[in-house]
């Protein structure tokens, strides 16, 4: 059933963005960088939906696919740069190019007086090239390629406002903590390449594993999909290796919406479905997700309430999102995480580009204490916040509403009444902190500072028509999946069967019942953000004075950041500095050469050289070296 | 029947031996001419090296794929030895071309400077196409002499003078280790040449010959800088001039490697299981060690350095393994660190001036405004050497851990991927440096220096099609890596011991 498809033009149009933008970039005008950079990202949209439209013509489990070129062929082992396009790939190539090309358009206007412009839009290019790889990979390895170039593109975004250091030390962060992860993705890898080895077939390819899935025991099982696991906590921000996350918010505010929202942290998620058929052998596996999943949708939740900066507050409600969609995978509800993602990528990219909006209105102000009473000035970016707003926090008919249910009935009906309780105090909270940040910024009275005010601005239509483009997803985004009886009630996770499999419920559930009481909590935390904010303002500030532990402890984010330094980065630092670098490395390159005769001139400073001259020093290492493996050698050999 | 010395019994297949004899050659004359040339003038002698270099690559293309004994069993003829004579003379063109313009501006003695890189090129493949242990040896000592004066050539440089001086004195060190191994392997067995030894090293072996091995493995790890006889390396790569230590970087470990992997992984396999454990050890201290100090190093030259010991230790990894994808694994490897290592120290002398060496990380900043195509060259580089994909890095990597991983070596591959995930962190330094900083050196106009360019671009080009396209590579490696271990159709004489 598989078709063949040139499904590297989806590849090839921002491969050429990134070249004309990095070789011509700088000598075109900045219209026509703008053009060409959103453009190739549109043409690729153009031909996934047109791939789209080939695949609905497949019957379920469908796949066009495209080999472009044999990759690595060592002996038996054998990679191609070949590329699949079924269902899944289908959703995340045309919300990857479709948001993206919106981002872009966006970014033409956000960044237009920035003065690397051609610069930004290369490594935005490249970015999405990197995201369609990794989604259109039919094999683990090319994936990975994606994998650590969406993590590149990342860092150097990151850091794109350069003469900061702060800005380069928060990049850094992603980049090292990512590394991390990907140390656990490679030993998946090379775990998954050795179970194939021992049976005589080296493979990675997605359609071959599946087919040898009998290969791989329970305990194999476990411990490939746990290492990729963290692989993916590293990718899409979950405990432990979230922390990266908040400090990328220093990047430009559209990469924040593209990279750290809608695209690149969704990764894990994806990973996850991809591989469905091996974490379904691993029920500890499984667990392990969606327990992981929940926590840090809570945890994360909790931390948002509190923060003062805007994208700092979006950051971490990100973070909660993402473990939504890990719980949904993790109870074996695939295509309700995918469904998630994908609402998640409309709602979560607008917030972030209307807060960019207020941002760039506010001339570069993010602390929300001085924003207040923007309703007035900047009409369409308050509307279409308020509907990405009403699309988080679940409430129906925007799209939000029908994953998070779909996510919540999935964790109840598979029996997981702990994570699903969690998962609706969560939606609470999301609630709360949304509408928080919805009248903190645009309602109550005016905190905006005097010399802010007057320059205070709606956003030009190049940036406020992608918000409307958005806005109108975040309404409609939802209903290609209604709940099952109602009209075409389930087509999405039917369509997406042929790839993830369908979710079968442990036990049955009124969803009436379950949706009617998530969008009672959700109301209820939008309610008391409204009697704290609105209704009584003086009330925060009070309740904070009043329960001051709970309050810094959210507001320094559980001093986990602080944690971290003291238990890993400063040891790992001190012994980097004073013993191995002492003990190890004897700066000493000064013109002398210590120890051969030449310095014992006459100057006391010569005879203490001489005293630890170095080459002795290393001969003697060399020596003790040397006794060392012939005395191991030995040892085994006698052994 | 042995000691009767037959004439006929030696055949002389001149094949492996002609593109050495023109790189010989082309030494002696272009040391001759050096004596009417100036110093400030040298990049003519350039050239003619680099002509040299031309003509003996095209006659190393003459070299079958398939075995052949020359010279009584002194030297082969395969796959294995076409590969390493391509990829050093191939290494020994890059570093020719990014020396034209440093070395004249430095003032270093052209005549003597490029023909003691063509010895020591004809050293380094002579080490590669060697079937006994005295040519092994041989090889190894005409490539470490040379590059002994080579790494002291900037007279007025104290720091030169040092390095040179250090790494002669700790060099003949090791090289009495290794001379004494042959001596006992000779001793055990009677017999140096290594297709002879392929057969008497299987079974149970005698201490004595086991005490050789060692020995042997203790002489290679100096040249490889496997810890702990990688003292030198430090020092002498940062004090050497910037061309040389590339040569050193990538010339002397592609020899040193092509003749450890030939005598341990195809002719001493007989007796892999003692000596694996041992490599075992040293692959893990090599890339530990390497990695981690690394991490505070602020001068490019000695980062370098580190990071070149800790390639050591991946290759250590592949050899651990022992089998024959591992080998092939090996020989991938080396081709993408070489070109990677070239365009890294490629970068550093396009930052140099006269007299402004220009070789700390700090020199870096601001680079990827100024000068944003060289600024992007060095960031592929480190890029590749951190392991991301797909450039030529990764997939070596991947090849390594694979390899070794398929024998079992699970704990040694988790080493070597934690390994590479500390060392992203002092690779990502200079790319920090160059883009988000400001205020570094200035850089001389590069349009005035075409041949350093080139050699930059050669460099990338194949540093990403290595990683993009690497099947041509892979098969070459592969094949010649099998033709190594393939029997020779003559069948040398071997005499044993009474």
């Amino acid at each position: 059933m598989a078709e063949h498809f040139p499904l590297g033009l989806i590849l090839l149009f921002p491969a050429i963005g990134v070249v004309f933008n990095l070789f011509v970039g700088q000598r075109a005008g900045r219209t026509t960088v703008g053009i060409v950079g959103a453009g190739v990202i549109g043409a690729a949209f153009v031909v996934g939906a047109v791939a789209f439209g080939r695949l609905l013509g497949l019957p379920t489990g469908g796949a066009l696919t495209s080999t472009l070129w044999p990759w690595i062929e060592a002996g038996a082992f054998k990679v191609d740069v070949a590329l699949r396009f079924d269902a899944l790939t289908a959703v995340m190539v045309l919300v990857v190019s479709g948001v993206g090309m919106l981002i872009h358009i966006y970014s033409s206007g956000y960044m237009a007086e920035d003065g690397d412009y051609a610069r930004f839009f290369t490594y935005m290019n490249l970015f999405v090239l990197s995201m369609l790889t990794l989604v259109l990979a039919d094999n683990l390895l090319l994936m990975f390629v994606g994998w650590e170039g969406v993590g590149l593109c990342s860092y150097l975004l990151i850091a794109f406002w350069y003469t900061n250091p702060e800005y380069a030390y928060n990049g850094r962060k992603a980049f090292i903590v990512n590394r991390v992860g990907d140390a656990a993705f490679i030993l998946g890898i090379l775990t998954t390449v050795w179970v194939g080895a021992t049976h005589g077939l080296w493979t990675l390819n997605f359609v071959e594993l599946r087919q040898h899935i009998a290969w791989f025991g329970p305990a194999t099982a476990t411990m490939i999909c746990v290492l990729l696991f963290i692989g993916a906590t590293g990718k899409s921000a979950q405990i432990p290796l979230y922390i990266w996350l908040p400090d990328a918010m220093v990047g430009p505010t559209p990469v924040s919406a593209l990279i750290h929202a809608a695209t690149m942290v969704t990764a894990g998620v994806y990973m996850v479905a991809r591989l469905n058929f091996l974490y379904l052998l691993s029920p500890d596996a499984m667990e392990l997700v969606a327990t992981v999943g929940t926590i840090t949708c809570i945890f994360a939740a909790t931390i948002a309430i509190t923060q003062p900066d805007i994208k700092r507050v979006l950051a971490y409600s990100t973070i909660s999102q993402l473990g939504y969609m890990f719980l949904a995978v993790g109870v074996g509800a695939f295509s309700a995480g995918i469904f998630h993602l994908m609402t998640h990528a409309f709602f979560k990219s607008l917030l972030f580009l209307c807060a960019g909006s207020v941002i760039h209105g506010m001339g570069g102000e993010q602390d929300m204490n001085k924003m207040g009473g923007l309703a007035s000035k900047m009409p369409i970016t308050c509307t279409t916040m308020w509907i990405a707003t009403l699309a988080i926090a679940a409430v129906p008919p925007f799209a939000g509403f029908f994953s998070k249910d779909m996510i919540l009935s999935g964790a109840y009906t598979s029996g997981h009444f702990g994570l699903w309780l969690l998962g609706l105090i969560t939606a609470g909270f999301t609630g709360l902190y949304m509408f928080r940040l919805m009248f903190m910024t645009f309602h109550g009275e005016s905190r905006v500072e005097p010399e802010r005010a007057h320059h205070l601005h709606e956003s030009p239509p190049v940036m406020t028509l992608p918000l409307m483009a958005l806005a109108l997803l975040c309404v409609i985004g939802g209903w290609v999946q209604l709940p099952e009886g109602w009209l075409w009630g389930g087509s999405f996770s039917r369509f997406l069967s042929g790839s993830v499999g369908i979710f079968k419920p442990a036990l049955e559930a009124s969803d009436l019942g379950l949706s009617i009481l998530s969008l009672a909590v959700s109301l209820t935390g939008a309610l008391i953000a409204y009697i704290f904010y609105i209704r009584y303002p003086g009330l925060p500030t009070y309740l904070a004075w009043r329960a001051k532990a709970i309050y810094q402890l959210l507001l320094e984010k559980y001093y986990i950041d602080q944690i971290y330094d003291a238990l890993v980065s400063r040891p790992l630092f001190f012994i980097a500095q004073y013993v191995l670098f002492k003990g190890l490395d004897y700066y000493t390159i000064d013109g002398l050469v210590n120890g051969t005769g030449t310095t014992v001139e006459a100057s006391g400073d010569a005879v203490r050289r001489f005293e630890t001259g170095n080459v002795q020093h290393y001969a003697l290492i060399y020596l003790i070296g040397a006794v060392g493996i012939a005395a191991f050698y030995l040892y085994l050999v006698m052994r | 029947m042995t000691n009767t010395f037959s004439l006929a019994a030696i055949t002389f297949d001149w094949r492996p031996i002609v593109p050495l004899l023109i790189v010989a050659l082309g030494a002696i004359i272009v040391l001759l001419a050096g004596v009417k040339v100036d110093d400030r003038e040298s990049e003519g002698l350039g050239w003619l090296s680099l002509l040299t270099i031309a003509i003996a690559f095209c006659t190393a293309l003459a070299i079958p794929g398939n075995q052949q004994i020359s010279f009584g069993g002194a030297l082969v003829a395969d796959g294995y030895t076409a590969f390493f004579y391509l990829t050093i003379l191939f290494a020994a063109a890059i570093i020719v071309l990014m020396s034209l313009d440093y070395v004249a501006e430095e003032g270093l003695p052209g005549g003597e400077y490029y023909s003691l890189v063509l010895f020591a090129t004809a050293g380094m493949m002579l080490m590669a196409a060697a079937g006994d242990l005295i040519i092994v040896f041989i090889g190894l000592e005409t490539m470490s002499i040379s590059v002994y004066i080579l790494a002291g050539l900037a007279r007025t440089s104290p720091r030169s003078n040092e390095a040179s001086l250090k790494y002669f004195l700790l060099g003949a060190f090791s090289t009495g280790f290794l001379l004494y191994g042959i001596a006992l392997i000779y001793g055990a067995t009677g017999t140096i040449k290594l297709h002879a030894l392929s057969t008497l090293a299987t079974g149970v072996p005698a201490p004595m010959l086991l005490i050789g091995v060692g020995m042997l493995l203790i002489g290679f790890g100096f040249k490889i800088a496997a810890v702990p006889f990688h003292m030198w390396t430090p020092d002498v790569y940062e004090g050497a001039p910037t061309s040389i230590t590339a040569f050193m970087a990538v010339g002397v470990k592609l020899a040193a490697f092509a003749a450890f992997v030939r005598v341990f992984l195809v002719h001493l396999l007989g007796v892999q299981t003692d000596w694996s454990m041992v490599l075992w050890v040293l692959a893990v201290l090599t890339m530990t060690t390497g990695n981690i100090v690394a991490l505070m190093q602020t001068n490019l030259k000695r980062m370098l350095a580190y990071s070149a010991i800790a390639h050591a230790g991946y290759i250590l990894v592949a050899m651990t393994a022992g089998t024959s994808i591992a080998g092939a694994a090996v020989l991938y490897y080396l081709l993408g660190y070489a070109f990677t290592n070239l365009g890294a120290f490629a970068v550093i002398i396009a930052l140099s001036r006269r007299g402004h060496p220009h070789e700390l990380i700090s020199d870096l900043r601001g680079l990827g405004t100024r000068e944003p195509a060289l600024a992007a060259a060095m960031a592929i580089m480190l890029f590749s050497l951190t392991g991301i994909p797909p450039l030529a890095g990764f997939v070596g990597k991947f090849s390594v851990f694979s390899a070794a991983l398929n024998q079992g070596y699970v704990a040694l591959v988790v080493i070597a991927v934690v390994n590479s995930v500390v060392s992203a962190y002092y690779y990502l330094r200079p790319v920090v440096a160059m883009y988000t900083d400001e205020g570094g050196a200035e850089v001389v106009a590069l349009s005035s220096r075409p041949a350093l360019i080139a050699a930059i671009a050669i460099a990338v080009i194949a540093t990403i099609a290595i990683g993009v396209y690497p099947q041509p590579y892979m098969n070459a490696s592969t094949s010649a890596f099998a033709s190594a271990l393939s029997k020779p159709p003559l069948a040398t004489t071997a005499s044993l011991r009474p």
